[in-house]
């Protein structure tokens, strides 16, 4: 096996930030040296990757697909309800820490749109009721 | 090996599980183990069936029998009725306009369809690389290994006139024989499954439904151009092809099909997963490579070409999943019958994804040549509710709008141009006459401004101008110079931008000005927009000062 990438490091060390989803800058300057790469390069790679955040983030990512699949499927309405439901717009935290709301690049699954994910597991033929539920249930289970 | 009297296959497709295929397959189980039936039944999960949008599928046989939009609670009932008694439960099977209930292979929307790279998607078990193997699997690789030279590899796959699948067309065959002609110590193969085109997804459904064909057809690759190391550069918004890619490496290595010395010859060949990290510009092949040896995934100059100066500086294949699927069936049954499929300048078939305004939208495959007409009627059922078709977004935010008029146009890589369209990866959105070509534009413009890398000026500041032209348009305060300075702007960035990505970016609003100039010029001159869309005045205020009232 290789040695691990940048981008690699980078994606263990926020997978490893589980309650706040970034890459912390002391982490950043630690996987530059081992990289063996400047510091302006590592920064510029963490800032370069939407996946990759550089400011502290919910302990839940939701993405929303911004295909046009969805945007026909009255995506906006979902958006809407979840914007209000957990009183954030787009790139904010709500109040609790728990969720982060996130477009995303089509996550391709048109047949059932509008679609998102949290972290790693899509949901879609998504309402504004549905999303409510989602939402309700992760907060039990966190 | 156990006989049973029926085999339960359930799509395990990334939106069939979405839509809830797991907790009916869990559902299922449990009835079938109540019953007492679990060595009469077998249940096995498979990759991608195609008709997405009926999901959560199974398919029952020896029949056939074809149950859609299942949920757990139907469970009980299939299992006691239909596995049991012998009696299919009629208000959960697939049914046609005409009241029928056909089994698979007389389903319209499967029948026109030819699958070559989806041949093993929807019937094995996509984890088990057992089921592959009984299905021919590896046996082009152990024919390759065993009785072809290198270059009468590349010779097949040059005579079998397969183009990249990925949306530029480009003969597979020459990029291996550029990169076989190359010297060098180390060469790499790698496989671009970053599929980033909105509406696309069908490298996604062939890696989760059939992952060792990539495999396969990679190493095939490697042992055509003298490469050891191949890559597959997966996004990570797809987890779950992901961990199938992993799952079917760990299996090849273990029964020696990666590795050292595969299948006995002196041929090493190895494969690393690389996950992206959100940006689509990833999917162009330069920016790629740069994202694979850790580094911002910016577009470089070309020349050199991957095929000369590629990953980490070496010769490099890089082709797309699609294509990489192709090549098993090429070497397995000679490119005689590839040629057989499709039309003599485009060969074969291609994987399609339907999505949009059709009744039934879904991963579809078909021969080159086809008409759109025939897609959309034939396999899709037409649109729903009496609404007439309108366009068809082909090649996502490179692409363009196929308008009405078009519908018989064939399918294939010039065609598709002349029109002003494009294959592209194969994402394929029907509109009906709700939709507004304005919007359409400007919903493409604006994702090509934000997947901008900002290297170049071209696509970095010129898509922004045509975005901020496209938005006065959409609310009514279009000039009427506008359309040309759109026109001008768009032919200053295709010739100019650095990458695919900006050099394709103006297309979109390129065919629907050719198509639509009308729907334009009311937006424009009368200020109205004749599908409703475009509210035609500014946007309303921000929902989130809204959520804040109802807060308090």
């Amino acid at each position: 096996m290789q040695k691990k990438s940048l981008i690699e490091k980078l994606h263990d060390i926020q997978e490893n930030q589980k309650n706040t989803n970034h890459l912390p800058k002391d982490m950043i300057i630690e996987a530059a040296k081992e990289s063996n790469v400047s510091l302006s390069k590592a920064f510029g790679v963490a800032t370069f990757y939407t996946m990759f955040s550089t400011q502290k983030r919910g302990k839940h990512i939701i993405r929303i697909c911004q295909n046009q699949s969805c945007h026909m499927a009255n995506s906006a309405l979902v958006v809407d309800e979840l914007k209000k439901t957990l009183c954030i717009d787009f790139g904010e935290t709500s109040e609790d820490g728990l969720f982060t709301l996130e477009h995303s690049s089509c996550l391709g699954m048109c047949s059932i749109a509008p679609c998102m994910m949290i972290d790693d597991r899509p949901y879609g033929n998504l309402t504004p009721g549905k999303v409510v539920e989602i939402i309700h249930s992760i907060k039990v289970g966190a | 090996m156990k006989i049973y009297r029926i085999h339960a296959l359930i799509c395990a497709g990334g939106q069939c599980i979405t839509a809830g295929g797991d907790s009916f397959e869990e559902a299922l189980k449990r009835a079938i183990t109540e019953k007492g039936l679990e060595d009469e039944i077998q249940v096995v999960e498979t990759g991608c069936m195609g008709a997405c949008e009926k999901g959560p599928m199974m398919v029952a046989y020896p029949e056939g029998i074809l149950y859609v939009h299942l949920k757990p609670e139907d469970a009980n009932e299939i299992v006691e009725e239909h596995f049991l008694k012998g009696r299919p439960v009629q208000r959960l099977m697939w049914k046609e306009a005409d009241g029928n209930f056909p089994t698979l292979d007389q389903v319209p929307f499967f029948a026109h369809q030819t699958k070559v790279v989806l041949r093993n998607c929807g019937l094995i078990d996509s984890e088990n690389i057992e089921e592959f193997i009984a299905r021919e699997g590896y046996s082009a690789l152990a024919k390759a290994l065993s009785s072809l030279k290198p270059e009468e590899i590349v010779d097949e796959i040059k005579k079998s006139g397969l183009r990249g699948r990925g949306g530029a067309g480009f003969p597979t065959g020459l990029k291996w024989e550029f990169a076989a002609k190359e010297v060098s110590d180390q060469k790499y193969v790698v496989t671009n499954a970053d599929e980033g085109d909105p509406g696309a997804y069908m490298d996604r459904s062939i890696i989760e439904g059939d992952p060792h064909t990539i495999i396969e057809g990679m190493a095939i690759a490697g042992y055509a151009i003298g490469a050891s190391k191949g890559y597959i550069y997966c996004r990570a918004e797809y987890p779950i092809a992901i961990k199938r890619l992993d799952l079917a490496l760990k299996n090849a290595r273990k029964f020696g099909l990666l590795g050292k010395n595969i299948l006995g010859s002196d041929f090493n060949f190895d494969i690393e997963v690389r996950m992206g990290a959100g940006a689509f510009v990833c999917g162009e092949e330069t920016a790629l490579l740069r994202s694979i040896e850790g580094k911002r995934g910016e577009p470089t100059n070309k020349p050199p070409y991957p095929s000369q100066k590629g990953l980490f500086g070496h010769p490099t294949v890089i082709n797309n999943v699609e294509t990489f699927a192709n090549i098993p069936f090429i070497i397995a049954e000679g490119y005689e019958k590839f040629r057989r499929i499709g039309t003599e300048t485009n060969p074969g078939t291609k994987v399609f994804s339907l999505a949009g305004k059709v009744i039934t939208t879904g991963l579809i495959e078909v021969p080159l040549g086809i008409s759109l007409r025939k897609i959309i009627y034939d396999i899709g059922g037409g649109i729903p509710n009496g609404k007439k078709f309108k366009g068809a977004l082909m090649g996502g935010p490179s692409g363009g709008v196929v308008p009405a008029s078009k519908l018989d146009t064939p399918i294939d890589f010039e065609s598709l141009q002349e029109i002003d369209s494009m294959m592209g990866s194969g994402g394929m959105i029907i509109m009906d006459e709700d939709s507004c070509m304005v919007d359409i534009a400007k919903y493409f413009l604006k994702f090509t401004v934000d997947e901008s890398c900002g290297k170049c000026t071209p696509c970095r500041e010129g898509t922004r101008q045509m975005l901020e032209i496209l938005e006065r348009i959409s609310s009514g305060k279009g000039k009427e110079t506008d359309l040309e300075d759109l026109l001008s702007l768009a032919k200053t960035i295709q010739q100019t931008s650095l990458c695919g990505l900006g050099q394709s970016a103006p297309n979109p609003v390129i065919s629907t000005i050719r198509w639509f100039r009308d729907e334009y010029e009311a937006h424009i001159k009368d200020k109205t927009c004749t599908a409703g869309v475009c509210s035609m005045k500014k946007p309303t205020l921000e929902v989130k000062k809204n959520a804040k009232k109802i807060a308090h």
